[in-house]
């Protein structure tokens, strides 16, 4: 920028192109942003005026509210678990179809596919499938004399059951990797083996480093993605068993809609940014560990 | 050698069709039940093909809940959102992309940091500004602020109007272009494929958007499909011939989207991925 000849009309056109978007920064970003900060500060219940009542709301938080720690803890072992498995499974597809197969456009969209199911409807249809008596995923266990669980209905295997779903949805990320595997140059392949690297080391060698930026990125959105979780939850367990899949969004949805809690559920909402920024950060800072960015 | 590579091939090919048939096999099971008169949906071990198939359960969607309405809700719904984005998306994109203003740089900067806060922060105080201007219960809510833009979609359609050569607007400059018909006649074109993408995204987000409904929308006459099959859910959860005819119901026309428009959907994913 700098200095450029000011153009009256060039900035007139401007101002008038992005005047929605400062209205709806305003109005529905950066208002709601200082609102939902003062209001942490606030007992506000909706139907009575809001109170301000200092810091209570975050002491609660921390030592009053165990249920918010089940919840996290919830949020974080499907992140833990399920983010790499789901970048393990995706990055796997993504290569068997790089190897020149034929149909690769057939498999990928039937690969994909499963990613366009809207959330409300594939809930629904992974209720079903798991069952305990009739569901397809203990029947096939039961072909291979395996008695399966009882899966959303018990504490131990409700969270497995959401990850199991989740890889069901790995098409997004499987297209980018695609994208990122065809972007690699072919001649670093052929130098590689020139040289005399196996299939294994050319994985290694070549394929991953050029690739680490790609599962940089879908592993942060991975991240940022399973913190939010909720729609599942809500519409296959409410919660249960037990508990054992109140994540964290589900809390705080409970906090404010079901309870009115609204102050308190704000106070919430910025701890989630707070462990969101955290984790981001954390990802950029281990990244020059892993992550291999080419010489401009 | 050659049989070594034989065999990888054919461990590949394995491995493929073994995948892609645990892949479809949710869909296959759920277009079974759906078809399956009730006696047999409890079977155990099932049967894959319905003997003789029947449409009742999609009979029954329709008796059970105003699942016309409901769709035509998330119809509207999806149009006003697309139409919204449309309108504000692209020209705000273009403005950061491509013209000097005062206060520029540091608009957008504002604009990336608010890609960095979950909508959960947002959520309450938007709510509260809903119900104070009377909008909960109606469909306001869900499609109004797409018409105010969306930081995402800027990012993303800003990212490929930088792309553009800058010499094309020069020369219709000097031809006595105003910086509006730069944008409508020059650039607009040349990025049909990113706003095909915008446009994709729009409508899975609304045809999925559970959330937004769920807080906003209590009757019948505001849902769109999402809340609709929940409610449906909630009333009969032990008719699953009705549920899963419900719900392929709802996932057919975003089938239907994706096999007409396959290609921009994947270029979309992946550019999101490389240009993100």
């Amino acid at each position: 920028m700098g200095k450029f000849k000011k153009n009256k009309e060039e900035i007139i056109t401007a101002y008038l192109c992005v005047l929605p978007w400062s209205l709806g920064l305003s109005i529905f970003i950066i208002g709601p942003i200082i609102a939902s900060l003062i209001f942490s500060f606030m007992d506000y219940s909706v139907v009575l005026p809001p109170k301000f009542i200092g810091l209570a709301n975050y002491k609660k938080m921390f030592f009053g509210d165990p249920l918010l720690w089940k919840s996290l803890y919830n949020t974080l072992y499907m992140t833990v678990i399920g983010v790499p498995l789901n970048i393990i499974l995706s990055l796997s597809v993504a290569l068997l179809l790089n190897q020149k197969v034929k149909g690769e456009a057939f498999f990928r969209t039937i690969f994909y596919l499963p990613s366009v199911v809207p959330q409300v409807a594939m809930s629904l249809l992974w209720m079903w499938i798991l069952n305990p008596q009739v569901g397809l995923v203990n029947y096939i266990l039961s072909l291979f004399g395996i008695k399966g669980p009882m899966w959303l209905a018990s504490e131990q295997w409700a969270k497995p059951a959401f990850i199991i779903m989740g890889l069901w949805g790995i098409g997004g990320n499987m297209v980018i990797f695609l994208a990122g595997l065809q972007n690699i140059p072919q001649h670093l392949y052929d130098a590689a083996t020139v040289d005399g690297a196996n299939i294994w080391q050319r994985f290694k060698y070549v394929t991953l480093p050029m690739l680490s930026p790609t599962i940089f990125f879908v592993l942060v959105m991975g991240i940022i993605g399973t913190l939010q979780i909720f729609t599942q939850a809500y519409i296959m367990t409410a919660g249960g068993p037990m508990d054992a899949t109140l994540f964290y969004v589900y809390h705080l949805f409970n906090k404010a809609f079901r309870d009115f809690h609204m102050g308190y559920a704000s106070a919430m909402a910025w701890f989630l940014f707070i462990i969101i920024f955290a984790a981001t950060m954390l990802n950029l800072k281990l990244a020059p560990k892993w992550v291999y960015y080419e010489a401009e | 050698m050659n049989l070594k590579k034989l065999i990888s091939k054919i461990i590949v090919y394995f491995l493929i069709v073994l995948g892609g048939f645990s892949f479809i096999l949710p869909f296959i099971w759920t277009v079974s039940t759906a078809f399956k008169p009730d006696e047999q949906i409890f079977l155990f071990p099932p049967k894959w093909i319905p003997k003789p198939p029947t449409i009742i359960h999609f009979k029954e969607v329709f008796e059970f809940v105003p699942f016309g309405l409901l769709y035509r809700n998330t119809v509207i719904l999806t149009l006003l959102n697309i139409a919204g984005i449309l309108f504000s998306c692209p020209l705000a994109a273009y403005a950061f992309a491509k013209l000097r203003w005062p206060g520029r740089d540091v608009l957008f900067i504002v604009t990336l940091a608010t890609m960095m806060l979950p909508p959960q922060v947002t959520m309450i105080p938007q709510f509260l500004i809903f119900r104070r201007l009377g909008w909960l219960n109606t469909m306001l809510p869900l499609w109004v602020p797409s018409f105010f833009g969306n930081a995402f979609n800027i990012f993303l359609l800003r990212q490929f109007f930088m792309t553009l050569p800058r010499e094309l607007d020069d020369a219709a400059r000097i031809d006595g272009c105003s910086f509006f018909g730069i944008f409508w006649r020059i650039n607009l074109p040349l990025i049909i494929p990113a706003i095909t993408a915008v446009t994709i995204f729009t409508f899975m987000g609304t045809w999925n958007n559970f959330i937004g409904p769920l807080i906003y929308v209590r009757s019948y006459s505001a849902m769109p499909l999402s809340l609709g099959l929940r409610m449906f859910q909630e009333a009969y959860s032990a008719e699953w011939g009705a549920l899963m005819a419900a719900s392929l119901m709802m996932i057919l026309p975003v089938i239907l989207v994706f096999f007409f428009l396959q290609k921009y959907f994947v270029q979309g994913i992946s550019l999101t991925g490389l240009k993100g």
